[in-house]
């Protein structure tokens, strides 16, 4: 497949009043045509903060300072936040789902008005056209009889509707990436099952890639071709699902699956959780960030700074000093 | 009472908690919400039972009937023999001792201008457990390493803590006074993925060191309440549909609701995902204001028959203490 959008070595930064915050601190990946990624971590690790950076949607104080975001043959960060090209690809080629479809679609605006206002600005569309294509869009991702729905406001519908809504809302202009952030978070569990695969349909159907960023590790087992795992910044390992799943190399990754209860497990199975807390991303040490939790760390881990990424087979990362294979 | 000496801590017997729906400035009743109507369950000394739902299915106000923060509208609970609705409010002072609970938000459920050490310590003041301050402060920094927390944070507060920690904390003060029954409600929800499992650890560590300490463990992740659990019991707007062990609940599960929400939930394993089958419920959970005739299930479900609108299916044995609420099983 080819290759549709390639970020590498972006770096976010924050100049809080305590200090520095590298919250995206050189990572780079890369999502194919009609690929399903998933990007895993822990609250704080960065990961949403790096593909609000893909868009440019990063405010003050935090400020994008290096690297390069390769789409359709051109630098993404060569154009400015408002610039009309960066206009013309947020929200139209690249979309995105926020986390809280509580607070993410504007309350004092019909939920017609909010998906046609972005088809008449994208897709050239008179109002009335526009209406009749927001109809059809919330009839395809599930509204139940959208006619009369269109002219609701968000509080008229409920979180996992609101949550249809803002995938209908994503899709509206045939995106080529969409970027579902955390997107069943708030949500019921059989509403989540509902909305993901929803999503996984969707993302078929219109031909998109879809980025899922969580930190559930099961929703990527579940969806994902390919993971990314983030920690304080960082990718610390990347590969193909089943083989991240197979033989996780990155101690934090191997963590992760050990200190999650699993649904198939026998009884009395003892979670090893991983100790510690995730790091204050202020003035990081130049050592391994995942040092004071891990439970593998060597001399040598403590004095040579963080490793960067290395090959160790087919299209599996790591970032380790150690060699934890099998 | 004496009839009741058994071995079961807790035996809830016909629950039903209605809350009014006002109109108007009389505040004239002109509805119910049926939050929980007509729970039945017992649970054991030394045994961890799981409320498992979706958000507005009952099991929070469950554990607040119990600790009687709610007065129910109708029903009974027993705790260690006693029926803990009828009795006078002194009395209800002194069961409180012995039920705890630990609330889901760590962020919220402690006074941020209360020290930790304070916040742990008050409930051994109030039920006059302790006789001196000296025997205050050994006691205090005793449950304060029996959680894992260094006893010399105590004069700390909370938003010196991170999550974990003030979870801990909120741990410790449910453990204050050697409660006989915890109410864990949504205790881990809260938290980072890898601090979960470390306050999952501390719960089952304190179950194993102190004698016949039981849980009620409520939340809506059936893989964590599977994990701690001995016995789960499902529940979908107000009612339980179903009750069993936990290995049992995951292997045959026999409710439609159960299935669909077993089936709802990922495991972290991309091969065994490859061939799990996968039931997608259609809409959403009803409002209890209004819920559907016979079981509230059926609109929803994938194996009803005209039949189910008519009667509410009934929680019936099918052996091995395994109990469903379904005509179709």
């Amino acid at each position: 497949m080819a290759e549709l959008l390639h970020v590498t070595n972006l770096e976010t930064q924050f100049a809080t009043e305590s200090g520095l915050v590298k919250a995206v601190d050189g990572v780079s990946y890369h999502l194919d045509e009609q690929e399903i990624i998933g990007l895993v971590g822990e609250s704080g690790c960065g990961k949403s903060v790096s593909q609000l950076s893909v868009l440019q949607l990063i405010n003050a104080p935090g400020k994008i300072v290096g690297g390069e975001i390769m789409f359709e043959g051109r630098n993404l960060l060569e154009f400015g936040r408002h610039s009309p090209e960066m206009r013309s690809i947020r929200g139209a080629k690249i979309a995105m789902i926020f986390q809280e479809p509580m607070t993410s679609l504007n309350p004092v605006l019909t939920i017609g008005r909010q998906l046609t206002e972005m088809l008449e600005l994208h897709m050239d569309m008179s109002r009335s056209v526009a209406k009749d294509w927001a109809i059809e869009l919330l009839k395809t991702v599930g509204i139940p009889s959208a006619e009369n729905r269109i002219d609701d406001y968000p509080h008229h519908f409920s979180g996992g509707m609101r949550q249809r809504v803002m995938i209908a809302m994503g899709l509206s202009c045939n995106p080529k990436i969409l970027i579902a952030d955390e997107p069943t978070t708030a949500l019921d569990v059989t509403t989540q099952a509902q909305l993901l695969e929803l999503m996984k349909e969707m993302v078929e159907k219109f031909n998109a890639s879809l980025i899922i960023v969580t930190h559930n590790m099961g929703v990527v087992a579940r969806y994902a071709q390919r993971i990314y795992i983030m920690y304080a910044g960082r990718i610390v390992e990347s590969g193909t699902t089943k083989e991240i799943f197979r033989n996780p190399l990155h101690p934090y990754t191997i963590g992760l699956l050990k200190c999650i209860p699993r649904l198939d497990e026998e009884a009395g199975r003892k979670l090893v959780p991983i100790e510690g807390l995730p790091p204050n991303l202020i003035n990081m040490p130049s050592t391994c960030a995942f040092l004071p939790r891990c439970s593998y760390k060597t001399e040598k881990c403590l004095h040579q700074s963080w490793p960067s990424l290395t090959h160790v087979g087919d299209q599996h990362y790591v970032g380790c000093h150690l060699d934890l294979g099998e | 009472m004496d009839h009741q000496m058994n071995d079961n801590i807790l035996d809830v017997k016909d629950l039903k908690m209605y809350f009014p729906v006002t109109r108007g400035l009389l505040r004239k009743k002109i509805a119910d919400v049926k939050a929980v109507d007509g729970v039945n369950f017992k649970l054991k000394r030394g045994e961890t039972l799981g409320l498992v739902g979706e958000s507005g299915c009952g099991k929070t106000t469950i554990g607040r009937c119990i600790l009687r923060l709610y007065q129910p509208t109708a029903g009974q609970i027993f705790f260690d023999g006693e029926d803990i609705l009828s009795c006078s409010e002194e009395k209800i002072r002194e069961t409180r001792r012995k039920i705890a609970i630990i609330f889901q938000d760590p962020y919220s459920s402690l006074d941020p201008r209360q020290s930790a050490g304070s916040i742990v310590g008050e409930p051994l003041k109030i039920h006059n457990m302790v006789t001196s301050n000296s025997e205050y402060m050994d006691k205090v920094e005793k449950i304060f390493r029996i959680v894992g927390l260094d006893p010399s944070m105590k004069d700390r507060f909370p938003h010196q803590f991170s999550g974990g920690q003030r979870q801990r904390i909120g741990v410790a003060r449910a453990q204050a006074c050697e409660p006989s029954l915890i109410i864990c409600d949504e205790p881990i929800s809260a938290l980072d993925v890898s601090i979960q499992a470390q306050v999952i650890n501390l719960l089952e560590e304190l179950q194993e060191g102190l004698e016949g300490l039981s849980y009620l463990f409520i939340a809506h992740d059936l893989s964590v309440v599977k994990h701690i659990s001995n016995r789960v019991a499902v529940m979908y707007l107000g009612r339980i549909v179903e009750i069993t062990d936990s290995q049992t609940l995951y292997k045959e599960p026999k409710h439609p609701y159960t299935k669909a929400l077993l089936s709802a939930i990922p495991i972290a394993d991309p091969f065994v995902e490859e061939g799990r089958e996968r039931i997608i419920l259609k809409g959403e959970v009803p409002s209890p204001l209004n819920p559907p005739s016979g079981c509230s299930f059926h609109p929803r479900c994938f194996m009803a028959i005209p039949e189910c609108s008519r009667d509410v299916p009934p929680l019936r044995s099918i052996g091995d203490g395994h109990e469903v609420a379904c005509i179709r099983v």
